[in-house]
């Protein structure tokens, strides 16, 4: 389908103030999801060693100490 | 001299494969040679490379043997016992400190070795979320007093500690600390790990290394004690890990080897507390920069195709005779 890809084009690409929001904005939602992904894989291979895993047994009763 | 007889070998070998290729070419050349007289060449060429060979071997084990092997200044002793090599889970590329030991290790710090060491490095800020709620931390600090500020008429009043206050030296200052210690310094821990060869390894060695009583010989000075591992073997420090000197609140058993091992992991948490962030930090920029880098790769093709795929052709130009630009013969005449 070359309609979809040329109408994209004039959507996102064709003014060039556009094409910087568009820019802009990727950039934004791509590092999102790139730092997101990242924190899921690394907190999966690191499961039970960092301190928000075992905080809870930490916080849950305030008034011990 | 060593490159120079190395030459001469390389050449020498050169040359007895040339003669063999070349010598029916040479034959016409060499007319009086004979045979007696080629067996005699052949014979001296082989003991010349043979010679040259020995030569360069023999000047190689000599400089050896004269510059390079090891010189100590020191003896093993002095040296030191080097450290076993363990396989800590916290140094592994893609794992973070176990934070829960973190948290023993605190706990063996402050029973066991606060006694006699700093650790001034640490704020309590820096505990929380690492190794204790901000309520403990909190707690903890409040259990210290530290200087406040000149107040009106100039005098330092004591308050409890705060959050943004640094962990108390058992010590006044070093000779206070020497005093105490048998003239020995007790150094402060926050970056030891990295402030000793074998960091973790050594530490750890050390701590658990005491044997029940120095092996036979070794002179071990006064008011020292004997550890293989101590760059000269006497240490001020003397045994301080025994099993089930700490409770561990989580259950764990307290051996020795387990307060050892706890203990070195939150030193080097306090010598590297941005471990955890920066070994994260680093996947990422290896991430995003191979992409950069198969994306640069294929721009390069990308950009370089029309050029690398070129075909350069020659067309000579029409040769054209001399002759033809002479004047013909007119034909008619
Ligand atoms: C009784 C006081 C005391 C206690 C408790 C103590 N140390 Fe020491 N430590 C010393 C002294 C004194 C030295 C200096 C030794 C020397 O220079 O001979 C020392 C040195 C060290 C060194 C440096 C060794 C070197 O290579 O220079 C380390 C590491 C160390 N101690 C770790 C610990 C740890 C970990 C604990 C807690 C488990 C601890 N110490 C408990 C007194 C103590």
């Amino acid at each position: 389908m070359p309609g979809i890809s040329s109408s994209l084009y004039n959507i996102f690409l064709r003014r060039n103030t556009v094409m910087l929001g568009t820019v802009f904005a990727a950039a934004f939602g791509l590092q999102l999801a790139f730092d997101a992904g990242s924190d899921r894989i690394w907190d999966a291979i690191n499961k039970g060693r960092q301190w928000k895993d075992i905080k809870h047994r930490y916080v849950e009763a305030p008034e011990e100490e | 001299m060593l490159a120079r007889s190395a030459l001469r070998t390389a050449r020498s070998a050169g040359a007895a494969a040339r003669n063999a290729t070349s010598r029916t070419a040479t034959r016409p050349a060499s007319t009086s040679s004979s045979t007696a007289e080629e067996a005699a060449s052949a014979w001296k060429t082989t003991a010349l490379g043979s010679g040259a060979t020995v030569f360069a071997v023999g000047s190689v084990a000599w400089y050896y043997h004269l510059y390079g092997r090891n010189v100590d200044a020191m003896t093993p002793a002095e040296e030191g016992l080097h450290p076993t090599q363990y396989p800590w889970e916290h140094q592994k590329w893609f794992k973070t400190f176990d934070h829960q030991a973190l948290r023993r290790g605190f706990l063996v710090y402050r029973e066991v070795c606060a006694s006699c060491h700093s650790l001034s490095r640490i704020p309590y800020r820096s505990l929380v979320g690492n190794i204790m709620t901000v309520d403990e931390a909190k707690a903890l600090a409040e259990e210290n007093e530290y200087d406040t500020e000149p107040n009106d008429v100039g005098d330092i009043e004591k308050r409890p500690g705060k959050l943004s206050d640094y962990l108390p030296a058992p010590y006044k200052n070093d000779e206070a600390a020497r005093a105490a210690n048998n003239g020995a310094l007790p150094p402060d821990l926050s970056l030891i790990t990295k402030a000793r060869h074998g960091g973790c390894d050594y530490i750890f060695s050390l701590l658990t290394g005491y044997p029940e009583e120095p092996p036979a010989g070794a002179v071990v000075p006064e008011g020292l004690n004997f550890n293989p591992y101590f760059p000269g073997t006497g240490i001020a420090m003397a045994r301080v890990l025994y099993d089930d000197l700490v409770e561990y609140e989580d259950g764990t058993k307290a051996t020795s080897s387990q307060m050892a091992k706890d203990v070195v992991e939150f030193l080097n948490w306090s010598a590297e507390p941005e471990m955890d962030e920066r070994k994260k930090m680093g996947w990422k920029v290896l991430a995003v920069t191979s992409v950069l880098f198969a994306l640069s790769v294929w721009v390069k093709r990308y950009k370089w195709a029309p050029i690398k795929t070129r075909k350069i052709v020659y067309s000579p130009p029409k040769q054209k005779s001399i002759l033809d630009q002479l004047p013909k013969p007119d034909k008619k005449s």
